[in-house]
């Protein structure tokens, strides 16, 4: 069954002039969030099928709407981040079946390549409360400018019976990185590390 | 150390499509935006008397943030039927360096959707050459733009009042949207918001004015 969206959101961040230096090009954080109906709420479910495959949809759905905020193309994509808050009436197993068996696959098309693992953050909460989605290099886990967390928060959700979603993607690292490591341009993005 | 009476240090863009808040699900969701700006409090840690020039600099702020947040929603002028605007000053200033975004906010906005009136006269307190006008529509977005402001901590959430833009008693468009930008405002920053919709709250049946039945177009009804 597809995804039951109550809410669908969209932000962009940037940063333009951070400890009185400039940014050039400014650093940009695009975030796409779902606020979803958790069709297991209230009940152990041995089989979480639903929730994978609305992983699976909203991998896409949240990642193409990621790239239009941004207005890029999809490989001009940097880092990536996925990450879910599950209401009371549910348990910390539903945003692993939402984030781990096949939302990865649809997210890494909409970026182009996505050698890396995609980071995740997982909680269970109620309204109002806040995840820091992990940000990493979509081509290679090890580049140390694009270690980040966008922090992803809706004011009304989840109710005990929803569950957010949260997928963010850049086109930059951090503001001002130097404190060395492997750098963007050092890649070779085959192994998803370095 | 320079000091440049307008300093944007970061834009945030936030839109958000309801599609239902559990009842029947709206053949078109209702789409809310805000966007912000994170800006140097130029005043920041001391008191400053004559604060009215960052007022008229901060002008092209407000009218490229509410184009910025349009083209951010994706929609025509046409489809903005509410608006509000806010400001979150850091703990190193005063709720009136929030105060002072009253006249750039909102006209921005207001021009943005087809407002005819005369800014200069609004900002010198004279009121607006349309308030008062009974006969037809004489222009848009004819009503107040509310607005809400604060002196708050990095990531504090201000709810920012909506209206209807032409007259400001419209029941079904009484809204509010709460905003925040995770690690702003710092001590020496001022958030600048401005906000707008497509339409009414998603399952909005309280009666009172209807938008359909404006008719004074004086702002208020």
């Amino acid at each position: 069954m597809a995804a039951q969206i109550r809410k669908l959101i969209v932000e962009l961040d940037e940063t333009r002039i951070e400890m009185g230096r400039t940014i050039d090009p400014p650093t940009r954080r695009a975030l796409a969030i779902a606020v979803i109906a958790n069709p297991y709420a209230g009940r152990y479910s041995e089989n979480l099928d639903e929730l994978v495959a609305i992983g699976e949809e909203l991998g896409g759905l949240l990642g193409a709407k990621c790239i239009a905020a941004l207005g890029i193309a999809p490989g001009q994509a940097h880092s990536y981040g996925k990450a879910a808050i599950v209401g009371e009436a549910g348990e910390l197993e539903h945003a692993a079946a939402i984030l781990h068996p096949k939302l990865g696959a649809p997210l890494r098309q909409a970026v182009e390549k996505g050698a890396a693992l995609v980071p995740s953050a997982k909680k269970l909460g109620g309204l109002g409360t806040a995840i820091d989605v992990p940000l990493g290099h979509k081509d290679a886990a090890f580049v140390r400018s694009h270690f980040d967390a966008i922090e992803a928060r809706v004011a009304d959700a989840p109710r005990a019976n929803e569950i957010v979603v949260a997928v963010a993607v850049t086109d930059s690292g951090r503001p001002n990185p130097r404190i060395g490591g492997l750098q963007a341009h050092e890649i070779k993005g085959e192994d998803g590390l370095r | 150390m320079k000091m440049t009476m307008i300093e944007i240090r970061r834009v945030h863009t936030h839109v958000e499509d309801i599609h239902h808040e559990f009842g029947p699900v709206a053949a078109q969701p209702l789409r809310r935006g805000a966007v912000c700006a994170v800006l140097t409090n130029p005043f920041a840690g001391r008191h400053v008397a004559d604060i009215l020039p960052m007022m008229d600099a901060l002008q092209p702020v407000g009218i490229a943030m509410a184009e910025r947040l349009r083209a951010a929603m994706d929609v025509p002028v046409e489809r903005i039927e509410s608006y509000g605007k806010g400001a979150i000053v850091g703990a190193a200033g005063e709720l009136e360096h929030g105060a002072l975004w009253h006249v750039p906010g909102g006209y921005a906005m207001r021009e943005l959707l087809g407002w005819k009136g005369d800014r200069a006269a609004y900002a010198a307190g004279k009121g607006s050459p349309s308030a008062g006008a009974t006969v037809g529509q004489p222009g848009n977005a004819l009503a107040i733009v509310p607005s809400t402001k604060k002196v708050g901590p990095p990531g504090a959430p201000l709810d920012v009042p909506m209206t209807h833009i032409n007259a400001a008693y419209v029941r079904s468009h009484f809204d509010a949207i709460e905003v925040r930008v995770p690690g702003a405002p710092r001590p020496d920053e001022i958030v600048f918001i401005l906000a707008m919709s497509t339409g009414a709250r998603v399952h909005a049946r309280v009666g009172g004015l209807k938008a359909a039945d404006i008719a004074q177009w004086n702002g208020l009804r």
